[in-house]
Protein backbone atom coordinates (compact mmCIF):
# COMPACT_ATOMS: atom_id res chain seq x y z
CA UNK A 1 0.00 0.00 0.00
CA UNK A 2 0.99 3.73 -0.70
CA UNK A 3 0.09 5.90 1.73
CA UNK A 4 0.29 9.62 1.44
CA UNK A 5 -0.79 12.43 4.10
CA UNK A 6 -3.04 14.82 2.61
CA UNK A 7 -3.29 18.61 5.40
CA UNK A 8 -5.71 21.30 4.69
CA UNK A 9 -4.98 24.51 6.73
CA UNK A 10 -7.48 27.73 6.42
CA UNK A 11 -10.37 29.72 7.50
CA UNK A 12 -12.91 27.57 7.84
CA UNK A 13 -16.03 27.68 5.73
CA UNK A 14 -18.85 25.23 4.54
CA UNK A 15 -17.60 22.02 2.35
CA UNK A 16 -14.15 21.93 2.73
CA UNK A 17 -13.98 18.14 3.76
CA UNK A 18 -16.70 17.63 0.83
CA UNK A 19 -15.28 19.47 -1.74
CA UNK A 20 -11.50 17.44 -0.64
CA UNK A 21 -13.53 13.81 -0.19
CA UNK A 22 -15.36 14.33 -3.39
CA UNK A 23 -12.03 15.32 -5.33
CA UNK A 24 -10.61 11.63 -3.55
CA UNK A 25 -13.44 9.70 -4.65
CA UNK A 26 -13.29 10.74 -8.06
CA UNK A 27 -9.50 9.93 -8.26
CA UNK A 28 -9.70 6.58 -6.79
CA UNK A 29 -8.11 7.13 -3.70
CA UNK A 30 -9.12 5.53 -0.46
CA UNK A 31 -9.26 7.99 2.91
CA UNK A 32 -8.04 5.91 6.04
CA UNK A 33 -7.82 7.83 8.41
CA UNK A 34 -9.12 11.88 9.04
CA UNK A 35 -8.28 13.99 11.97
CA UNK A 36 -9.84 17.36 12.03
CA UNK A 37 -9.58 20.42 14.76
CA UNK A 38 -11.00 23.87 14.22
CA UNK A 39 -8.11 26.29 15.98
CA UNK A 40 -9.31 30.34 16.23
CA UNK A 41 -11.28 29.97 13.15
CA UNK A 42 -8.74 27.96 11.59
CA UNK A 43 -9.52 24.92 9.89
CA UNK A 44 -6.95 22.17 10.28
CA UNK A 45 -6.95 18.50 8.54
CA UNK A 46 -4.82 16.00 8.06
CA UNK A 47 -6.06 12.51 6.10
CA UNK A 48 -4.06 9.30 6.06
CA UNK A 49 -4.77 8.18 2.55
CA UNK A 50 -3.98 5.07 0.29
CA UNK A 51 -3.01 6.60 -3.78
CA UNK A 52 -1.72 3.01 -4.28
CA UNK A 53 -4.54 3.21 -7.42
CA UNK A 54 -4.04 6.74 -7.96
CA UNK A 55 -2.01 8.82 -10.37
CA UNK A 56 0.06 10.57 -7.71
CA UNK A 57 0.96 13.48 -9.55
CA UNK A 58 -2.48 14.38 -10.62
CA UNK A 59 -3.46 13.92 -7.28
CA UNK A 60 -1.25 16.62 -5.62
CA UNK A 61 -1.99 18.91 -8.45
CA UNK A 62 -5.66 18.73 -8.19
CA UNK A 63 -5.49 19.02 -4.34
CA UNK A 64 -3.75 22.42 -4.57
CA UNK A 65 -6.49 23.69 -7.38
CA UNK A 66 -9.20 22.54 -5.12
CA UNK A 67 -7.35 24.08 -2.17
CA UNK A 68 -6.88 27.47 -4.28
CA UNK A 69 -10.98 27.26 -5.21
CA UNK A 70 -11.95 27.68 -1.68
CA UNK A 71 -9.28 29.59 0.04
CA UNK A 72 -7.33 27.26 1.71
CA UNK A 73 -3.63 25.59 1.67
CA UNK A 74 -3.21 21.49 0.78
CA UNK A 75 -0.51 19.63 0.82
CA UNK A 76 0.13 16.02 -0.32
CA UNK A 77 2.91 14.16 0.48
CA UNK A 78 4.29 11.15 0.66
CA UNK A 79 4.39 9.28 4.19
CA UNK A 80 7.57 8.50 4.24
CA UNK A 81 8.66 11.54 4.98
CA UNK A 82 6.96 11.73 7.91
CA UNK A 83 8.25 8.10 9.21
CA UNK A 84 11.39 8.87 8.45
CA UNK A 85 11.74 11.75 10.25
CA UNK A 86 9.63 10.65 13.28
CA UNK A 87 10.35 7.08 13.61
CA UNK A 88 13.44 5.34 13.95
CA UNK B 1 0.58 5.85 12.71
CA UNK B 2 1.59 9.25 12.31
CA UNK B 3 -0.24 11.85 14.46
CA UNK B 4 -0.87 15.50 13.20
CA UNK B 5 1.81 17.63 15.23
CA UNK B 6 4.60 15.16 13.97
CA UNK B 7 3.14 16.00 10.52
CA UNK B 8 2.26 19.45 11.39
CA UNK B 9 6.30 19.84 13.00
CA UNK B 10 7.64 18.50 9.88
CA UNK B 11 5.91 21.29 7.44
CA UNK B 12 6.69 23.72 9.70
CA UNK B 13 10.42 23.02 9.45
CA UNK B 14 10.23 23.15 5.73
CA UNK B 15 7.75 26.15 5.47
CA UNK B 16 8.95 28.74 8.10
CA UNK B 17 12.28 27.68 9.06
CA UNK B 18 13.77 26.54 5.37
CA UNK B 19 14.59 23.43 5.78
CA UNK B 20 15.50 22.24 2.12
CA UNK B 21 17.74 19.31 1.05
CA UNK B 22 20.38 22.04 -1.00
CA UNK B 23 21.80 19.32 -3.38
CA UNK B 24 21.31 16.19 -5.10
CA UNK B 25 25.10 16.23 -6.63
CA UNK B 26 25.52 13.52 -9.15
CA UNK B 27 29.35 12.23 -8.93
CA UNK B 28 30.55 10.85 -12.87
CA UNK B 29 33.48 9.42 -13.38
CA UNK B 30 35.34 10.44 -16.31
CA UNK B 31 38.18 7.84 -16.24
CA UNK B 32 37.21 6.34 -19.50
CA UNK B 33 37.04 9.63 -21.24
CA UNK B 34 40.77 9.64 -21.68
CA UNK B 35 41.95 9.67 -24.90
CA UNK B 36 44.81 11.83 -26.73
CA UNK B 37 42.83 13.78 -29.15
CA UNK B 38 41.40 16.69 -27.36
CA UNK B 39 38.59 16.31 -29.65
CA UNK B 40 37.32 12.92 -28.56
CA UNK B 41 37.53 13.85 -25.06
CA UNK B 42 35.82 16.05 -25.11
CA UNK B 43 32.58 14.50 -26.59
CA UNK B 44 33.40 11.52 -24.76
CA UNK B 45 33.06 14.12 -21.39
CA UNK B 46 29.71 15.41 -22.98
CA UNK B 47 28.20 12.03 -23.84
CA UNK B 48 29.30 10.06 -20.47
CA UNK B 49 27.77 13.13 -18.60
CA UNK B 50 24.81 13.05 -21.04
CA UNK B 51 23.69 9.53 -20.76
CA UNK B 52 24.16 9.53 -16.93
CA UNK B 53 22.74 12.78 -15.93
CA UNK B 54 20.06 13.45 -18.23
CA UNK B 55 17.02 12.64 -15.57
CA UNK B 56 18.49 14.44 -12.56
CA UNK B 57 16.84 17.49 -12.80
CA UNK B 58 13.60 15.94 -13.55
CA UNK B 59 14.42 12.80 -10.70
CA UNK B 60 15.04 16.14 -8.43
CA UNK B 61 11.91 17.87 -8.97
CA UNK B 62 9.58 14.66 -8.91
CA UNK B 63 11.06 13.87 -5.42
CA UNK B 64 10.61 17.46 -4.08
CA UNK B 65 6.86 17.19 -5.14
CA UNK B 66 5.85 14.22 -3.43
CA UNK B 67 7.47 14.90 -0.17
CA UNK B 68 6.54 18.17 -0.13
CA UNK B 69 10.35 19.47 0.35
CA UNK B 70 12.05 21.68 -1.51
CA UNK B 71 15.24 20.12 -4.00
CA UNK B 72 17.19 23.54 -3.83
CA UNK B 73 20.03 22.35 -6.72
CA UNK B 74 20.53 19.70 -8.87
CA UNK B 75 24.44 19.42 -9.79
CA UNK B 76 27.15 17.22 -10.97
CA UNK B 77 30.78 16.33 -10.41
CA UNK B 78 33.51 14.93 -11.94
CA UNK B 79 36.69 13.15 -12.15
CA UNK B 80 39.16 15.75 -11.96
CA UNK B 81 40.04 17.30 -14.98
CA UNK B 82 43.79 17.26 -14.59
CA UNK B 83 44.05 13.51 -14.80
CA UNK B 84 41.11 13.51 -17.83
CA UNK B 85 43.16 16.08 -19.34
CA UNK B 86 46.32 15.08 -18.96
CA UNK B 87 47.02 12.82 -21.91
CA UNK B 88 45.26 15.54 -24.55
CA UNK B 89 46.16 18.83 -22.96
CA UNK B 90 49.00 20.89 -24.81
CA UNK B 91 47.57 24.14 -23.83
CA UNK B 92 45.91 26.38 -21.78
CA UNK B 93 43.38 26.93 -24.10
CA UNK B 94 42.42 22.69 -24.48
CA UNK B 95 41.70 22.63 -20.72
CA UNK B 96 39.61 26.03 -21.04
CA UNK B 97 37.64 23.60 -24.57
CA UNK B 98 37.04 21.14 -21.35
CA UNK B 99 35.88 23.59 -18.96
CA UNK B 100 33.80 24.92 -21.93
CA UNK B 101 32.32 21.10 -22.71
CA UNK B 102 31.59 21.03 -18.92
CA UNK B 103 29.43 24.48 -19.54
CA UNK B 104 27.57 23.30 -22.29
CA UNK B 105 26.24 19.75 -20.69
CA UNK B 106 25.28 21.28 -17.45
CA UNK B 107 23.29 23.32 -18.91
CA UNK B 108 21.47 20.81 -21.40
CA UNK B 109 20.86 18.60 -18.27
CA UNK B 110 19.77 21.52 -16.45
CA UNK B 111 21.82 21.64 -13.56
CA UNK B 112 23.47 24.95 -11.88
CA UNK B 113 26.89 23.86 -11.14
CA UNK B 114 29.07 21.28 -12.74
CA UNK B 115 32.55 20.66 -9.85
CA UNK B 116 35.73 18.87 -10.61
CA UNK B 117 37.92 21.23 -13.12
CA UNK B 118 40.45 20.58 -10.52
CA UNK B 119 43.90 19.07 -9.84
CA UNK B 120 44.88 17.00 -6.70
CA UNK B 121 48.80 18.44 -5.98
CA UNK B 122 49.12 17.77 -2.91
CA UNK B 123 52.77 16.66 -3.01
CA UNK B 124 53.92 17.94 -6.43
CA UNK B 125 52.45 19.21 -9.89
CA UNK B 126 52.52 17.31 -13.04
CA UNK B 127 52.90 19.79 -16.20
CA UNK B 128 49.72 18.14 -16.99
CA UNK B 129 48.02 20.03 -13.11
CA UNK B 130 50.37 22.76 -13.37
CA UNK B 131 48.74 23.73 -17.02
CA UNK B 132 45.05 23.11 -15.43
CA UNK B 133 45.86 25.35 -12.72
CA UNK B 134 47.00 27.79 -15.15
CA UNK B 135 43.98 27.48 -17.48
CA UNK B 136 41.62 28.38 -14.09
CA UNK B 137 41.28 32.13 -14.81
CA UNK B 138 39.87 31.61 -18.24
CA UNK B 139 38.22 28.75 -17.73
CA UNK B 140 36.06 30.63 -15.02
CA UNK B 141 35.61 33.90 -16.74
CA UNK B 142 34.46 32.26 -19.70
CA UNK B 143 32.23 29.89 -18.27
CA UNK B 144 29.12 30.18 -15.78
CA UNK B 145 28.62 27.13 -14.27
CA UNK B 146 31.69 25.58 -14.14
CA UNK B 147 33.71 25.39 -10.63
CA UNK B 148 37.17 24.44 -10.27
CA UNK B 149 38.94 22.99 -6.79
CA UNK B 150 42.69 22.45 -6.72
CA UNK B 151 43.73 20.16 -3.38
CA UNK B 152 47.08 21.35 -2.45
CA UNK B 153 47.48 19.93 0.74
CA UNK B 154 47.40 16.80 2.95
CA UNK B 155 48.11 15.30 6.51
CA UNK B 156 50.00 13.01 5.03
CA UNK B 157 51.96 14.83 2.47
CA UNK B 158 51.85 18.10 3.80
CA UNK B 159 51.37 21.38 1.67
CA UNK B 160 52.85 22.20 -1.78
CA UNK B 161 53.90 25.60 -1.09
CA UNK B 162 54.37 25.79 -4.87
CA UNK B 163 51.13 25.82 -6.40
CA UNK B 164 50.23 27.89 -3.15
CA UNK B 165 52.21 30.56 -4.64
CA UNK B 166 50.82 29.63 -7.86
CA UNK B 167 47.20 29.63 -6.83
CA UNK B 168 47.53 33.06 -5.12
CA UNK B 169 48.67 34.86 -8.41
CA UNK B 170 45.82 32.64 -10.55
CA UNK B 171 43.27 33.62 -7.49
CA UNK B 172 44.56 37.47 -8.78
CA UNK B 173 44.12 36.57 -12.49
CA UNK B 174 40.69 34.81 -12.06
CA UNK B 175 39.38 38.27 -10.42
CA UNK B 176 41.00 40.37 -12.94
CA UNK B 177 39.44 38.86 -15.96
CA UNK B 178 35.50 38.61 -14.18
CA UNK B 179 35.85 42.14 -13.02
CA UNK B 180 33.17 43.46 -14.69
CA UNK B 181 31.10 41.20 -12.12
CA UNK B 182 32.93 41.85 -9.16
CA UNK B 183 35.75 39.11 -9.91
CA UNK B 184 32.55 37.11 -9.57
CA UNK B 185 34.90 34.01 -11.45
CA UNK B 186 37.12 34.01 -7.63
CA UNK B 187 33.63 32.63 -6.21
CA UNK B 188 34.21 29.25 -8.13
CA UNK B 189 37.57 29.02 -7.47
CA UNK B 190 37.94 26.98 -3.79
CA UNK B 191 41.48 25.21 -2.59
CA UNK B 192 41.71 22.64 -0.03
CA UNK B 193 43.83 20.74 2.55
CA UNK B 194 42.39 17.39 2.75
CA UNK B 195 40.09 17.64 0.36
CA UNK B 196 36.90 14.95 0.18
CA UNK B 197 36.11 12.96 -2.33
CA UNK B 198 32.81 12.87 -1.47
CA UNK B 199 31.45 16.51 -1.17
CA UNK B 200 28.14 17.05 -3.15
CA UNK B 201 28.43 21.04 -2.51
CA UNK B 202 30.41 23.55 -4.56
CA UNK B 203 32.97 25.13 -5.48
CA UNK B 204 34.58 22.04 -3.72
CA UNK B 205 32.51 19.51 -5.33
CA UNK B 206 34.65 16.97 -7.78
CA UNK B 207 34.37 12.73 -8.17
CA UNK B 208 37.34 10.92 -6.03
CA UNK B 209 39.57 8.55 -8.09
CA UNK B 210 38.58 5.91 -5.02
CA UNK B 211 34.77 6.34 -6.12
CA UNK B 212 32.66 4.41 -8.46
CA UNK B 213 31.81 4.74 -12.07
CA UNK B 214 28.45 7.06 -10.72
CA UNK B 215 27.04 7.75 -7.24
CA UNK B 216 24.56 10.16 -5.54
CA UNK B 217 25.54 12.14 -3.04
CA UNK B 218 23.00 14.77 -0.82
CA UNK B 219 23.97 17.42 1.17
CA UNK B 220 20.59 18.71 3.79
CA UNK B 221 20.56 21.85 5.27
CA UNK B 222 19.00 23.51 8.22
CA UNK B 223 20.00 25.92 10.40
CA UNK B 224 16.75 27.63 10.47
CA UNK B 225 15.41 24.50 12.14
CA UNK B 226 17.84 24.58 14.52
CA UNK B 227 18.04 27.98 15.27
CA UNK B 228 14.16 27.54 16.29
CA UNK B 229 14.62 24.38 18.21
CA UNK B 230 17.45 26.31 20.19
CA UNK B 231 15.29 29.48 21.06
CA UNK B 232 13.00 27.05 22.78
CA UNK B 233 15.68 25.91 25.22
CA UNK B 234 17.03 29.44 26.40
CA UNK B 235 18.67 29.98 29.67
CA UNK B 236 19.26 26.11 29.93
CA UNK B 237 22.36 23.90 30.37
CA UNK B 238 25.17 22.61 27.58
CA UNK B 239 23.47 19.50 28.04
CA UNK B 240 19.92 20.83 27.22
CA UNK B 241 21.43 22.40 24.36
CA UNK B 242 23.49 19.98 23.23
CA UNK B 243 20.58 17.42 23.17
CA UNK B 244 18.00 19.89 21.36
CA UNK B 245 20.73 20.16 18.33
CA UNK B 246 21.72 16.72 18.70
CA UNK B 247 17.97 15.43 17.88
CA UNK B 248 17.26 18.30 15.32
CA UNK B 249 20.00 17.37 13.48
CA UNK B 250 18.85 13.93 13.51
CA UNK B 251 15.48 15.20 11.66
CA UNK B 252 17.01 16.91 9.36
CA UNK B 253 19.26 14.44 8.21
CA UNK B 254 16.54 11.27 8.06
CA UNK B 255 15.06 13.80 5.03
CA UNK B 256 18.78 13.76 3.52
CA UNK B 257 18.38 9.89 3.41
CA UNK B 258 15.61 9.63 2.08
CA UNK B 259 15.80 11.40 -0.52
CA UNK B 260 19.43 10.40 -1.47
CA UNK B 261 17.76 6.70 -1.12
CA UNK B 262 15.21 7.61 -3.62
CA UNK B 263 16.92 10.00 -5.96
CA UNK B 264 19.28 6.65 -6.30
CA UNK B 265 16.70 4.48 -6.96
CA UNK B 266 15.08 6.54 -9.68
CA UNK B 267 18.03 6.96 -11.66
CA UNK B 268 19.47 3.76 -11.28
CA UNK B 269 22.98 5.33 -9.85
CA UNK B 270 24.01 4.02 -5.99
CA UNK B 271 23.57 6.27 -3.31
CA UNK B 272 27.45 7.53 -2.18
CA UNK B 273 26.68 9.83 1.41
CA UNK B 274 24.68 12.18 3.24
CA UNK B 275 27.05 14.96 4.34
CA UNK B 276 25.34 16.83 7.23
CA UNK B 277 26.51 20.14 7.12
CA UNK B 278 24.48 22.94 7.97
CA UNK B 279 24.76 25.02 5.26
CA UNK B 280 23.49 28.53 5.37
CA UNK B 281 21.93 30.26 2.40
CA UNK B 282 21.48 34.66 2.40
CA UNK B 283 17.44 34.03 3.33
CA UNK B 284 16.59 35.38 6.58
CA UNK B 285 16.46 32.93 9.36
CA UNK B 286 18.73 30.49 6.84
CA UNK B 287 21.33 31.26 9.01
CA UNK B 288 24.39 29.84 10.92
CA UNK B 289 25.15 32.70 12.86
CA UNK B 290 22.08 33.69 13.90
CA UNK B 291 22.42 29.69 15.40
CA UNK B 292 25.61 31.05 17.21
CA UNK B 293 23.70 34.06 18.41
CA UNK B 294 21.14 31.60 19.19
CA UNK B 295 23.38 29.59 21.75
CA UNK B 296 24.13 32.83 23.23
CA UNK B 297 26.61 35.31 21.60
CA UNK B 298 25.52 39.25 20.50
CA UNK B 299 27.22 38.67 17.34
CA UNK B 300 28.99 35.80 15.47
CA UNK B 301 32.92 36.87 16.38
CA UNK B 302 32.21 37.78 19.64
CA UNK B 303 34.33 35.91 22.37
CA UNK B 304 32.87 32.31 22.76
CA UNK B 305 32.07 31.90 19.24
CA UNK B 306 34.87 29.72 18.48
CA UNK B 307 33.31 27.07 21.55
CA UNK B 308 30.21 27.77 20.58
CA UNK B 309 31.07 26.78 16.86
CA UNK B 310 32.90 23.52 18.07
CA UNK B 311 30.14 22.77 20.30
CA UNK B 312 27.28 22.84 17.04
CA UNK B 313 29.38 20.96 14.59
CA UNK B 314 30.38 18.29 17.14
CA UNK B 315 26.30 17.87 17.40
CA UNK B 316 25.28 17.74 14.51
CA UNK B 317 27.59 15.44 13.33
CA UNK B 318 26.64 13.23 16.57
CA UNK B 319 23.02 13.13 15.59
CA UNK B 320 23.35 12.71 11.98
CA UNK B 321 25.52 10.06 11.78
CA UNK B 322 22.68 7.94 13.52
CA UNK B 323 20.31 9.04 10.20
CA UNK B 324 22.16 8.04 7.67
CA UNK B 325 23.70 5.09 6.25
CA UNK B 326 26.90 6.15 5.08
CA UNK B 327 28.23 9.97 6.14
CA UNK B 328 30.70 11.82 4.40
CA UNK B 329 31.47 14.86 2.52
CA UNK B 330 32.70 17.90 4.73
CA UNK B 331 29.90 17.50 7.40
CA UNK B 332 29.65 19.62 10.35
CA UNK B 333 28.80 23.92 9.98
CA UNK B 334 29.66 26.04 6.94
CA UNK B 335 30.76 29.75 7.85
CA UNK B 336 30.92 31.14 4.37
CA UNK B 337 30.55 35.22 4.89
CA UNK B 338 28.38 36.39 1.67
CA UNK B 339 25.92 33.63 1.75
CA UNK B 340 24.82 34.05 5.94
CA UNK B 341 22.94 37.02 6.85
CA UNK B 342 24.21 36.21 10.20
CA UNK B 343 27.81 36.53 9.10
CA UNK B 344 27.60 39.58 7.33
CA UNK B 345 25.70 41.27 9.50
CA UNK B 346 28.56 40.49 12.20
CA UNK B 347 31.05 41.99 9.71
CA UNK B 348 29.11 45.07 9.23
CA UNK B 349 28.95 45.79 12.87
CA UNK B 350 32.74 45.06 13.60
CA UNK B 351 32.31 41.40 15.45
CA UNK B 352 33.82 39.60 12.96
CA UNK B 353 37.67 39.68 11.31
CA UNK B 354 39.29 37.23 9.18
CA UNK B 355 41.71 36.29 12.20
CA UNK B 356 38.45 35.25 14.04
CA UNK B 357 37.06 33.12 11.07
CA UNK B 358 40.20 31.68 10.75
CA UNK B 359 39.77 30.61 14.33
CA UNK B 360 36.48 29.30 13.73
CA UNK B 361 37.92 27.27 10.73
CA UNK B 362 39.95 24.88 13.09
CA UNK B 363 36.68 23.47 14.80
CA UNK B 364 34.30 23.83 12.07
CA UNK B 365 33.82 21.64 8.94
CA UNK B 366 35.34 24.04 5.65
CA UNK B 367 37.27 27.11 6.28
CA UNK B 368 37.55 31.01 4.87
CA UNK B 369 34.41 30.97 2.52
CA UNK B 370 33.25 33.57 0.32
CA UNK B 371 35.27 36.33 2.02
CA UNK B 372 35.76 39.89 -0.33
CA UNK B 373 38.77 41.15 0.52
CA UNK B 374 40.17 44.58 -1.20
CA UNK B 375 41.06 44.16 -5.13
CA UNK B 376 44.28 45.40 -4.72
CA UNK B 377 45.50 42.36 -2.37
CA UNK B 378 48.78 41.14 -3.46
CA UNK B 379 48.97 37.57 -4.72
CA UNK B 380 51.95 36.72 -1.58
CA UNK B 381 49.42 37.95 0.47
CA UNK B 382 46.50 35.67 -0.65
CA UNK B 383 49.00 32.61 -0.99
CA UNK B 384 49.81 33.43 2.78
CA UNK B 385 46.10 33.29 4.30
CA UNK B 386 46.21 29.75 2.61
CA UNK B 387 49.24 28.63 3.63
CA UNK B 388 47.96 29.06 7.12
CA UNK B 389 44.70 27.65 6.75
CA UNK B 390 46.33 24.18 4.70
CA UNK B 391 48.47 23.99 7.83
CA UNK B 392 45.36 24.46 10.13
CA UNK B 393 43.92 20.88 8.20
CA UNK B 394 47.13 19.40 7.58
CA UNK B 395 48.23 19.38 11.27
CA UNK B 396 44.34 18.73 12.70
CA UNK B 397 43.64 16.15 10.01
CA UNK B 398 40.70 17.64 8.83
CA UNK B 399 39.46 19.55 5.67
CA UNK B 400 40.17 22.95 5.25
CA UNK B 401 39.23 25.35 2.36
CA UNK B 402 39.62 28.93 1.48
CA UNK B 403 37.71 30.51 -1.37
CA UNK B 404 38.53 34.43 -1.50
CA UNK B 405 37.23 36.86 -3.67
CA UNK B 406 39.53 40.68 -4.52
CA UNK B 407 37.22 42.24 -5.53
CA UNK B 408 39.23 44.21 -8.77
CA UNK B 409 38.47 48.63 -7.86
CA UNK B 410 36.93 48.25 -4.77
CA UNK B 411 38.19 48.69 -0.99
CA UNK B 412 37.32 47.82 2.87
CA UNK B 413 33.63 48.78 3.59
CA UNK B 414 32.74 48.86 0.04
CA UNK B 415 29.76 46.17 -0.80
CA UNK B 416 29.82 43.81 -3.45
CA UNK B 417 26.60 41.83 -5.21
CA UNK B 418 27.36 38.29 -6.02
CA UNK B 419 23.78 37.43 -6.65
CA UNK B 420 21.47 34.22 -5.91
CA UNK B 421 22.85 31.50 -3.11
CA UNK B 422 25.95 33.51 -3.32
CA UNK B 423 24.74 36.37 -1.57
CA UNK B 424 26.48 39.83 -0.91
CA UNK B 425 29.62 40.41 1.02
CA UNK B 426 30.89 43.73 2.70
CA UNK B 427 34.49 43.93 1.36
CA UNK B 428 36.87 42.73 4.96
CA UNK B 429 40.39 44.35 6.26
CA UNK B 430 43.14 41.77 4.96
CA UNK B 431 46.29 42.38 7.20
CA UNK B 432 48.95 44.19 5.42
CA UNK B 433 51.80 42.83 6.32
CA UNK B 434 54.51 41.28 4.14
CA UNK B 435 54.73 37.56 3.75
CA UNK B 436 56.68 37.92 0.69
CA UNK B 437 59.56 35.99 1.52
CA UNK B 438 57.45 33.32 3.29
CA UNK B 439 55.59 32.75 0.11
CA UNK B 440 58.90 33.33 -2.27
CA UNK B 441 60.40 30.05 -0.98
CA UNK B 442 60.46 26.80 -3.79
CA UNK B 443 59.19 23.32 -2.43
CA UNK B 444 56.84 21.77 -0.17
CA UNK B 445 56.23 22.22 3.99
CA UNK B 446 56.40 18.37 4.97
CA UNK B 447 54.28 16.31 6.41
CA UNK B 448 53.28 16.53 10.35
CA UNK B 449 55.03 14.40 12.67
CA UNK B 450 51.75 12.52 13.76
CA UNK B 451 50.86 11.46 9.94
CA UNK B 452 53.52 8.79 10.79
CA UNK B 453 50.93 6.13 11.71
CA UNK B 454 51.88 3.27 10.02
Amino acid sequence: MKKAIITVVGKDTVGIIAKVCVFLAENNVNILDISQTIVDGYFNMMMVVDVTNAAFDKICDGLTATGEEIGVVIHCQREDIFNKMHRI
Amino acid sequence: MINFFEVNETNKMIEKENLDVRTITMGISLLDCIDSDINKVNENIYNKIKKYAANLVQTGDDIAKEYGIPVVNKRISVTPIALVGGAACKTIDDYVSIAQTLDKVATEVGVNFIGGFSALVSKGMTPSDELLIRSIPKALATTGRVCSSVNVGSTKTGINMDAVRLIGEMIKETAELTKEDDSLGCAKFVVFCNAPDDNPFMAGAFHGVTEADAIINVGVSGPGVVRKALSKVRGESFEVLCETIKKTAFKVTRVGQLVAQEASKRLGVPFGIVDLSLAPTPAIGDSVADVLCEIGLEYAGAPGTTAALALLNDQVKKGGVMASSYVGGLSGAFIPVSEDQGMIDAVQAGALTIEKLEAMTCVCSVGLDMIAIPGDTKATTISGIIADEMAIGMVNQKTTAVRVIPVVGKGVGEIVEFGGLLGYAPIMPVNQFSCDAFVNRKGRIPAPIHSFKN
